[in-house]
């Protein structure tokens, strides 16, 4: 096809930011200086990490070698890269999972989501009416690969299984497979 | 033509009621215990008032309908799986007389298509069934007319009980238990809900329109993956709300599988139909989406779905 080093791709970069003023400026001004486009930004202002730091997600398009500067400019500019990923999180997808959210782990269930590789949980909303010990519900946003959809919803049905839980899914329809 | 009609219930009476509005005599009509039978035509209001007031239709036997004379046998007992008689055994009786069939029972249709498709062919009868699918719609003819090899799936609400307890709890942020019971007062869930919210009845009707879509594929009941809305939690719509969605039961057939089961669908979508409207949406190769709405249920609604039916085998 066409020639690898000069095709722009799209790639996403999950950053985590030190929690002070000016963090999110300075850590998009290595992909301006060195060519990348930047195509979307998903600050999870109100998400913190165990480490007190706040997790970025950014989209930018850029061919394979500006990708690897701007990876680079973001280390030395110090700059927490944690994934750099050549994959793209092209589709989004909405669940809802139900039932003993709290006594399965539900770390534990995020985590197994995540290690899937081609899907990235984005937001959480979680809905405990009765209690964290009773039946309470999920809605999970995720970000999959394209083409990976019925992969990762096939992961999250055996998780449903194994723990117990109720999982609805969304109905797609058409056009987008 | 000449009608007999088997079950009285809501659909049979209705079609006993509306029979001489779309020209037709009916000259049987027959319950599980009684019948009528006149070949020059029932007095229809009189049968009916029979069956409310006494429980029985006429002074006739059931096996005397069947061997009545008529064109059309309308076959609207209650629907029953697995061997899917007495409907199925009503059916083969009417072809091997040689005469057409309509169905509104399901059983028959869902659980053994290639017998009654091998019994037509054997037959100077016609079977036509488009009242077990979405009642009023147009489903079944639909398909027909894109033609089922331009469809490549099809999507829908096809249970209006299922339908109407999901957008009660969504609008009023009512848990399942209390929703059902009022539907149960309101007429819309019957006294045993089973069928409409564990998803077998809509699984049948995805049968049935799989089997129409894929004529060789002999779906039944078994083949389906079916899961319902029972206790379904209210923190689901909600949660499913705030973000723009609801929840609906929705069947699907696509790749050769048929797949009942509660999904997350936009507030606003097409296969978001609000109380117990159903809608069904056919994805058609040179056509796009493909979307139909309606009343899914109910003696008039289905009953003229059976007559049109009626119409389509004069033509």
């Amino acid at each position: 096809m066409s020639d690898a080093q000069t095709d722009v791709r799209a790639y996403t970069l999950r950053l985590e930011l030190v929690d002070e003023p000016g963090e999110l400026l300075r850590s998009l001004r290595p992909i301006a200086e060195h060519g990348g486009n930047l195509l979307s930004i998903f600050h999870e202002r109100g998400n913190v990490t165990p480490r007190g730091h706040i997790p970025v997600e950014v989209d930018i398009e850029a061919t394979p070698d500006r990708f690897e500067t701007i990876v680079d400019g973001l280390r030395d500019a110090g700059i927490n890269v944690i994934q750099a990923g050549t994959e793209r999180y092209s589709e989004g997808m909405t669940i809802i999972l139900s039932g003993h959210l709290i006594d399965t782990d539900l770390s534990d269930t995020l985590s197994q989501i995540q290690e899937t590789k081609s899907a990235t949980v984005t937001d959480i909303s979680l809905s405990a009416p009765a209690g964290a010990s009773d039946i309470s519900s999920a809605r999970m946003k995720l970000a999959t690969e394209s083409g990976s959809t019925e992969e990762v919803l096939s992961v999250i049905r055996d998780i449903a299984e194994e723990k117990d839980l109720r999982l609805v899914e969304p109905l797609t329809t058409g056009g987008a497979e | 033509m000449r009608l007999a009609v088997l079950g009285a219930g809501a659909v049979g009476a209705s079609v006993v009621e509306l029979a001489a509005d779309y020209g037709h005599s009916v000259t049987a009509f027959a319950d599980s215990s009684s019948a009528v039978v006149d070949s020059d035509g029932i007095d229809a209001a009189d049968a009916l008032a029979a069956k409310r007031t006494d429980g029985v239709v006429g002074s006739d036997d059931p096996s005397d309908a069947l061997s009545a004379d008529y064109d059309v046998l309308v076959e609207a007992t209650p629907t029953t799986l697995g061997d899917a008689e007495p409907g199925f055994g009503h059916v083969r009786t009417a072809l091997e007389r040689d005469r057409h069939v309509v169905l509104a029972n399901k059983g028959p249709i869902a659980e053994r298509f290639p017998e009654i498709r091998s019994l037509e062919a054997e037959s100077a009868g016609e079977v036509r069934f488009g009242a077990t699918v979405g009642g009023a719609m147009p489903v079944v003819t639909t398909i027909e007319d894109v033609g089922p090899s331009r469809i490549s799936a099809m999507r829908g609400v096809l249970n209006g009980t299922a339908n109407f307890v999901l957008s009660r709890m969504a609008a009023e942020g009512l848990d399942y238990e209390h929703v059902l019971a009022e539907a149960q007062d309101l007429g819309v869930a019957e006294a045993d809900p089973s069928f409409d919210v564990d998803g077998t009845d809509a699984a049948l009707k995805g049968v049935i329109v799989a089997n129409v879509l894929d004529p060789d594929g002999g779906y039944t009941l078994a083949d389906a993956d079916v899961d319902g809305i029972e206790d379904l939690p209210g923190s689901m719509l909600e949660l499913a709300k705030e973000d723009g969605r609801t929840i609906r039961l929705i069947v699907e057939f696509a790749d050769g599988q048929v797949r009942v089961g509660p999904r997350l669908v936009p507030e606003n979508a097409a296969l978001a139909p609000a109380g117990t409207r159903n809608a069904v949406q056919l994805e058609t190769e040179h056509a796009g989406q493909l979307d139909i709405s309606g009343r899914g249920a109910g003696g008039a609604e289905t009953a003229s779905a059976v007559l049109s039916d009626v119409e389509r085998l004069e033509s």
